[in-house]
């Protein structure tokens, strides 16, 4: 039978199925942080369980972390206690941690690919949606909620119904100013928030093939937001370049010997999905979103559409924006460059690059927050601190930051915050913040500007 | 987990779309190491200003009372964070009615005893209706015959749901204590496979 990338990857994981029920599937990497794992933790302790495998699950600090700072403690308590705990939880049931401080530290979907930890083929999980990045490896990757994240540390499994197949293929060639993260606000744009619902994404067609790891990884990264529970890439020599040398990846025979088992992984020719949409890369430009869902989004040059639909009424309302107006030229006074969808190298160099030799808008505060303690070393290593600090934006440690608000990075009421990361939801920068997703160099524009501006029209 | 029984109770309606796990509990309130108390902060921001005086929202609104939430399309999209899941059911509500809901939000829900109802799009507005025709409609809600029953609006709805989880909610049985069980084929499993 002719198999999808997805059915291949899902099938070899089964353990068995419930009757009238779900699968148990096996899952090969269990990444953990601060916020969802504790009630986990509490429940083996509640149970007097082990942790089943331990040498499975890797575990960092970064939703809750100030960004400033952080060879000192922590000042806010509850996250200072959360952390706490998290070490704690560690130490006793023998995880292994990049806790604050540790040159490996960063954004959990930041640090798996980079330490090799995320390979072809896998299975993994974490209590966090964003999960899907991994995808981008030809990985099975899903957020799970906490009471799973236990059923993860007792027994390596989760119990879940096989999702449907989706693919979503981009063919032609992109538009040269156009990022990544453009091509995906186009496809949630196009598709809407709740498309993916029920499915899994494999990502395909020449726009994917010819894009580096860092963009597969934004694209997938945001399959959570059209509602898939993950998305998918097909490994390719790309995948294998970039995971050969990493730390916790496969060496010298035993990596050929993964690779060839990666060559087989690739979508079957003639294989079927239950769902199929095609998209023209050259119909692509820069996009922006103007709602609080990240499936509001147009293209810069457009007007927000009109309807009159509550939600979109009450949406417009919150953005206070108005329906057929444009965002173009539109002032804007915060910008956040960071989050698991767009804080890896390639993000700060495409917006280096831009910033090069100009200064940030007085109007604007400028925030650049790398994915990781090895992102932010390398960003120093190439000199782009340099670039950032002298057009006026402000460099700090890494995190989440901005993109969730946990911590004290926060956009204020009212504010307009051209965002890279992921989310535009009611509050989410900040209480009463409305934020504008972009890509890192649509963001670094607008932050020069001090307005939105169309970076393909410049 | 509490064994689910036949419910019957008023409704709390809803009406707004692609509501999002930040709204049902945002970030700053994830801080905490256990699972209790965060129905104080269910709808946070939408049922409070910032000094905490009540708003204009349907939480606060003595008309409706109930364990049934009823609620726009595509409920609990967004953040995987089952705090949404552990503020609705402190709060009190045992099941929640939508045209769509997120995946994630809907395992979260039924692992913490909260039964999603998935209702047509019409079926949705023709609650909404009957709400609004009376703020103290009763419902019932019957697991085992999978019915949903709002008498005095003629509303009789049956809904899916799979198998086993209408087994693990109708007995209070966890997936842990499941897959516990399963101990020995899953390590079998990874045997064959190294």
């Amino acid at each position: 039978m002719k198999k999808t990338l997805f059915d291949k990857v899902w099938d070899s994981h089964v353990v068995s199925s419930v009757e009238n029920g779900p699968d148990i599937l096996y899952i090969d990497k269990h990444l953990i942080h601060e916020v969802t794992s504790p009630q986990a933790f509490n429940v083996l302790e509640e149970k007097e369980i082990p942790l089943f495998r331990p040498n499975q699950v890797v575990a960092t600090a970064d939703h809750n972390v100030p960004t400033e700072n952080q060879h000192l403690p922590i000042q806010d308590a509850l996250s200072r206690k959360q952390v706490t705990q998290l070490s704690k939880n560690c130490e006793q049931y023998g995880v292994t941690l990049y806790g604050l401080g540790h040159p490996y530290q960063g954004i959990v979907h930041v640090i798996g690919p980079e330490l090799g930890v995320t390979q072809p083929g896998m299975t993994m999980v974490c209590g966090d949606s964003h999960t899907s990045t991994h995808g981008a490896f030809g990985t099975i990757a899903f957020g799970i909620g906490t009471s799973q994240v236990a059923q993860v540390f007792a027994s390596q499994c989760v119990l879940v119904a096989k999702p449907k197949s989706m693919r979503v293929t981009v063919s032609g060639d992109l538009h040269p100013d156009v990022q990544p993260k453009d091509v995906v606000l186009y496809i949630i744009a196009k598709l809407g928030t709740d498309a993916g619902t029920g499915y899994f994404v494999e990502f395909a067609g020449s726009v994917f093939e010819q894009m580096s790891m860092e963009g597969r990884m934004t694209v997938c990264n945001m399959s959570i937001e059209m509602g898939a529970r993950g998305g998918m890439i097909a490994p390719d020599q790309t995948t294998f370049d970039y995971v050969s040398g990493r730390e916790f990846a496969p060496k010298d025979e035993a990596l050929e010997q993964k690779i060839s088992f990666w060559k087989t992984l690739p979508t079957d020719e003639g294989a079927r999905f239950d769902l199929e949409h095609h998209f023209d890369a050259a119909d692509i430009r820069p996009m922006i979103t103007y709602g609080t869902n990240p499936g509001m989004g147009i293209k810069i040059s457009e007007s927000i559409p009109e309807s009159d639909d509550a939600s979109f009424i009450k949406s417009l309302q919150y953005m206070g924006l108005k329906a057929g107006s444009r965002l173009l030229h539109m002032p804007i006074s915060h910008v956040f460059i960071g989050s698991c969808t767009n804080s890896r190298i390639e993000d700060f160099r495409a917006a280096a690059k831009y910033v090069e030799g100009k200064q940030k808008s007085p109007n604007v505060s400028a925030l650049i927050v790398p994915g990781s303690q090895q992102v932010a070393k390398q960003i120093v290593a190439e000199g782009l601190d340099r670039v950032f600090e002298e057009a006026g934006f402000v460099l700090r440690q890494p995190g989440c930051s901005a993109c969730l608000a946990m911590n004290d990075d926060k956009i204020p009421a009212e504010a307009y915050c051209v965002s890279t990361s992921n989310r535009n939801f009611e509050g989410r920068q900040g209480q009463g913040a409305r934020t504008l997703l972009a890509s890192p160099v649509t963001a670094a524009a607008a932050a020069v500007a001090g307005k939105i501006v169309d970076v393909s029209q410049q | 987990m509490e064994k689910f029984e036949i419910l019957e109770s008023g409704m709390v309606p809803l009406t707004i779309e692609n509501v999002d796990t930040d709204q049902i509990i945002p970030a700053r309130f994830l801080k905490a190491t256990d699972r209790k108390g965060f129905g104080e902060n269910l709808f946070r921001d939408w049922r409070f200003t910032n000094d905490n005086q009540a708003k204009d929202f349907v939480l606060n609104n003595d008309a409706y009372d109930g364990k049934i939430l009823v609620a726009g399309n595509n409920f609990g999209c967004g953040s995987s964070r089952e705090h949404a899941a552990w503020a609705l059911a402190d709060y009190g509500f045992k099941v929640v009615v939508s045209s769509f809901f997120a995946d994630i939000f809907k395992g979260n829900a039924l692992n913490n005893g909260i039964l999603p109802i998935q209702v047509s799009p019409d079926e949705l507005q023709a609650i909404f209706r009957a709400i609004d025709n009376n703020h103290t409609a009763q419902a019932v809600v019957d697991l085992d015959a999978q019915q949903f029953r709002i008498n005095e609006a003629g509303i009789a709805i049956s809904f899916e749901i799979n198998a086993y989880k209408k087994m693990c909610l109708i007995n209070g049985y966890d997936d842990i204590d499941y897959l516990l069980s399963q101990n020995e084929a899953i390590t079998a499993f990874e045997q064959n496979r190294s």
